[in-house]
């Protein structure tokens, strides 16, 4: 039987799917308020409810008292007594934000602020006061106190001669056991609705091993509940059981006197069901579908990370296999070369299906974020709206955590700084409530995530004279307008005057950009001057492998990854140019470019060896700056699996990584950055990066 | 330290022994964990210059310290005949060349002499005690010691 601690861990996870679901609906109701899908406003019902059941088995209180009080008022909003304005919304939010709060300090394991539940509570009550029945909060306190897991139910309801019949067939299988669900908890539960017969059949003819239990129980129950809230019950055990409920045609669907009913809740239900979801929406009890979700597994990271590792490996093993092949016996029969290939195409699609699994929709970074947005513009005094694209991009799990932090900054950023108070936009002609969207989108073979304010745009001469004052720059600087934007991310860099408590400590944007390029990404920052301002990151898809051109140094190999790449060169004589004792460029496309030898930056050759019968690979720097890389030979271009230095080792200067290369050597993976970093310092008398290493 | 202590808990301990050019070594087994023939290293730029190289065992990237050089015996010139002891030291795994690994011998406390001090250099810090065995005199290498100093030296690089 599964832990308890292991059930609990499963319910958290849940939640926040559950929670994913909530913020959706709301994402929809602030959208479209008119114009909502009842489906929406019926999933965050469910996800609230779900969440309430869960709590409560659980004894987590203070959840189960806040999404019923929660749940309560969504009901009022899924029956129409509530109409939806922006206030209304605002609560909501609050309110989901301060259930996500609860869970988390439920999983943590520590007692939330009881003052701000009641606070929570009456804010959200509040509004059920506005609307138009006060009274049904009352219903709703008394219903919630069957549907709680475990809890004692009321005496069975008076069952009528209308009473409707369900016949309910339950054939568990092992796991239900094994996920700790015991089928006489919920046989219990059931009898809480009304007289229950409980016939159990054992099928002979199985064999009765662990495997599977073999059993099925048909149970007949009088009770005039709708068939959905007899689901409800058997929620958690749905997915491990064979589950089916016939309802006797006794039943009518729409109860003639709703007011009659024994039970509030039922009533509540009919009355909302006939009343305000219109005719096509009438939900007859028997017809309702179980709510199906894509069946899922859990699996623990580690695991998953463990598979990655070993598959990597095969990969590895498989190009020194084919490889050695060829090599030893010289030409390969048809057969055997077959064969490699099939093999080869496998461990491909192999590593493509696990590095699948590690990918994940950033939906729940953006919602962090939605939320972090609102709290900052509360703070702030300010009216934003946020606004989401691409969501259902995939990135790397790994990437998604270590972007919270950087997109945390930015959008800090953007609301403090960028958006501009109200009154100032109504001067300047704009919208009242600004406007802040993050999107996300695959681009050639890259993430591209966006933060685009239409605030004031960076005040460029602020910046520069900040930059000067603080001394990062000198006085006589003389710096392009995207140079400017650039001193951002200069670390110890600040305009605001007063320091807030929201950001403005100096350290935000150049801890993002180190943060960014630790991911193997770039930050670019394109600003218009009273328009706004936008920050692009891109990054690549994957921690794990990388596309590298494979190089020959000296008697070393290397890799250039291929993302830095502009073009490569097999230079005249007459397009290189000597300048000074040691330094040489070459004119590419019209352009200057240094010439770096790789060479003698890692101190494979002792003597400079002229270029020309090198081969030049021009790459792009993080400025956007071009560098020729000189190299003896380029070799080949392949996906590289990355390997830490660092884990055995330590930092190695200008060597971002290790990789195994198809004959089992180690190929050294160069850092551009730190590379190109010491000769633009050098060169040019713009901005330098001190770079932070982890 | 645990070579202290587990010397004086156990009664015996297994020490492998291993020679570099014409001295003889041993280290406490129980750091090893494995031998292997010496395949070609990859260079690593700026790195000390007792660390000739990482070598790719099973996917993970091993750094290879020449243990004759570190320990002061001049530098070691690669053939196929020498062999790398893979150790586990903290949570790094580090291969280290020896000329040849010879026995595995149990020792216990009193085997062992404290090292008589020589004045000397640094490299007298290697090496905890000596052990005269079949004619034969081994040096015990405090290989956390060693480790120690590569610690340094990666900070510095």
């Amino acid at each position: 039987m599964t832990s308890l601690i292991e059930l609990r861990e499963i319910f958290f996870q849940e939640c926040e799917e559950q929670l994913e679901d909530l913020t959706d609906g709301l994402n929809a109701l602030d959208a479209a308020p008119e114009d909502v899908d009842p489906d929406q406003i019926n999933g965050m019902f469910r996800a609230v409810h779900s969440i309430k059941g869960g709590a409560a088995s659980f004894s987590l209180d203070a959840i189960a008292e806040f999404a019923h009080a929660y749940e309560a008022i969504l009901d009022e909003l899924r029956s129409g007594k509530l109409v939806i304005t922006r206030e209304i919304l605002a609560v909501f939010y609050r309110a989901a934000d301060h259930l996500a709060d609860l869970i988390s300090c439920g999983a943590a394991g520590t007692d939330p602020d009881p003052d701000a539940l009641t606070r929570q509570i009456s804010e959200i009550e509040s509004l059920s006061e506005t609307g138009f029945k006060p009274e049904q909060t009352d219903d709703f306190l008394a219903a919630f106190v069957p549907l709680a897991m475990g809890a004692e139910g009321p005496a069975p309801a008076d069952v009528g001669m209308e009473t409707p019949h369900f016949n309910i067939t339950f054939t568990p299988t092992a796991e239900l056991y094994a996920n700790g669900h015991e089928p006489a908890h919920l046989f219990r539960e059931l009898e809480a609705f009304g007289p229950l017969k409980v016939n159990v059949e054992l099928d002979v003819n199985a064999a009765w091993d662990q495997s599977d239990p073999a059993v099925s129980w048909h149970l007949s129950l009088a009770t005039d509940r709708p068939e959905n809230e007899i689901r409800e019950i058997f929620e958690f055990a749905e997915p491990y059981a064979d589950f089916h409920i016939l309802c006797s045609q006794r039943f009518n669907p729409v109860l003639p006197h709703p007011m009659a009913a024994a039970d509030d809740m039922a009533a509540v239900e009919t009355v909302a069901d006939k009343d305000q979801l219109g005719s096509g929406e009438m939900e007859n009890p028997t017809l309702i579908p179980p709510t199906r979700r894509k069946s899922t597994v859990r699996v623990d990271l580690d695991q998953v990370d463990e598979l990655i590792n070993l598959v990597g490996e095969l990969v590895i093993t498989q190009s020194v296999m084919s490889q050695s092949l060829t090599e030893h016996s010289g030409v390969v029969s048809r057969k055997v070369a077959a064969t490699l290939d099939d093999f080869k195409s496998l461990t491909r699609t192999i590593q493509e299906g696990i590095m699948a699994i590690r990918a994940q929709s950033v939906k729940p970074l953006f919602q962090r974020m939605a939320r972090i947005v609102r709290e900052t513009a509360q703070v702030a005094g300010k009216e934003v709206r946020f606004n989401v694209e691409g969501e259902d991009t995939e990135v790397d799990r790994i990437m998604i955590e270590r972007l919270v932090d950087p997109l945390t900054h930015i959008l800090r950023n953007a609301v403090d700084h960028g958006v501009e108070t109200g009154p100032h936009r109504v001067q300047v002609g704009k919208e009242e409530a600004g406007s802040i969207t993050l999107s996300a989108a695959h681009r050639s073979g890259r993430v591209v995530i966006e933060v685009t304010d239409d605030g004031a745009g960076v005040r460029r001469d602020k910046v520069l004279a900040s930059a000067i004052a603080k001394g990062l720059i000198p006085k006589t600087a003389q710096l392009s307008d995207g140079e400017i934007d650039r001193l951002l991310f200069m670390p110890g860099f600040s305009t605001v005057d007063a320091v807030t408590n929201l950001s403005g400590r100096g350290v935000g944007m150049d801890v993002v950009n180190s943060e960014i390029r630790r991911l193997g990404g770039r930050v670019a920052i394109i600003s218009s001057p009273g328009k706004g301002t936008t920050i692009s990151i891109s990054l690549p898809l994957t921690l794990a492998v990388l596309d590298g051109m494979i190089v020959d140094v000296g008697d070393e190999s290397m890799v250039v990854p291929i993302s830095t790449i502009v073009e490569t060169i097999r230079p005249d004589a007459s397009q290189i140019h000597q300048i000074g004792p040691s330094s040489r460029m070459i004119a590419a496309r019209d352009k200057m470019v240094p010439i770096i030898e790789l060479g003698q930056v890692f101190g494979y050759e002792g003597g400079s060896a002229p270029p020309n019968g090198h081969i030049l690979i021009v790459v792009e720097g993080e400025k956007g700056e071009h560098f020729a890389l000189a190299v003896d030979q380029i070799r080949d271009q392949r996906q590289v699996v990355i390997k830490s230095l660092e884990s055995n080792y330590g930092h190695v200067p200008f060597v971002a990584a290790a990789t195994i290369l198809g004959d089992g050597q180690i190929a050294l993976i160069i850092d551009l950055d730190e590379i190109t970093h010491g000769i633009s310092s050098t060169t040019s008398a713009s901005v330098t990066h001190k770079r932070a290493y982890a | 330290m645990s070579f202290e202590e587990r010397r004086k808990s156990l009664k015996k301990i297994e020490f492998i022994t291993f020679s570099i050019g014409a001295q003889d070594f041993c280290m406490d087994i129980i750091l090893v964990r494995e031998i292997r023939g010496w395949t070609k290293v990859t260079t690593l730029p700026h790195s000390p210059s007792d660390v000739l190289g990482v070598m790719n065992l099973r996917g993970a990237v091993v750094p290879i310290v020449d243990l004759s050089a570190r320990l002061g015996l001049g530098r070691y010139e690669a053939t196929d005949r020498d062999v790398i002891i893979i150790t586990l030291i903290g949570d790094q795994t580090v291969g280290f060349v020896v000329t040849a690994v010879s026995d595995i011998v149990g020792l216990v406390h009193d085997d062992v002499q404290p090292m008589p001090n020589m004045g000397g250099g640094s490299e007298n810090n290697f090496v905890k005690g000596i052990v005269t065995k079949n004619n034969k005199t081994l040096r015990v290498l405090d290989i956390n010691n060693i480790a120690a100093t590569m610690v340094e030296a990666r900070e510095i690089a």
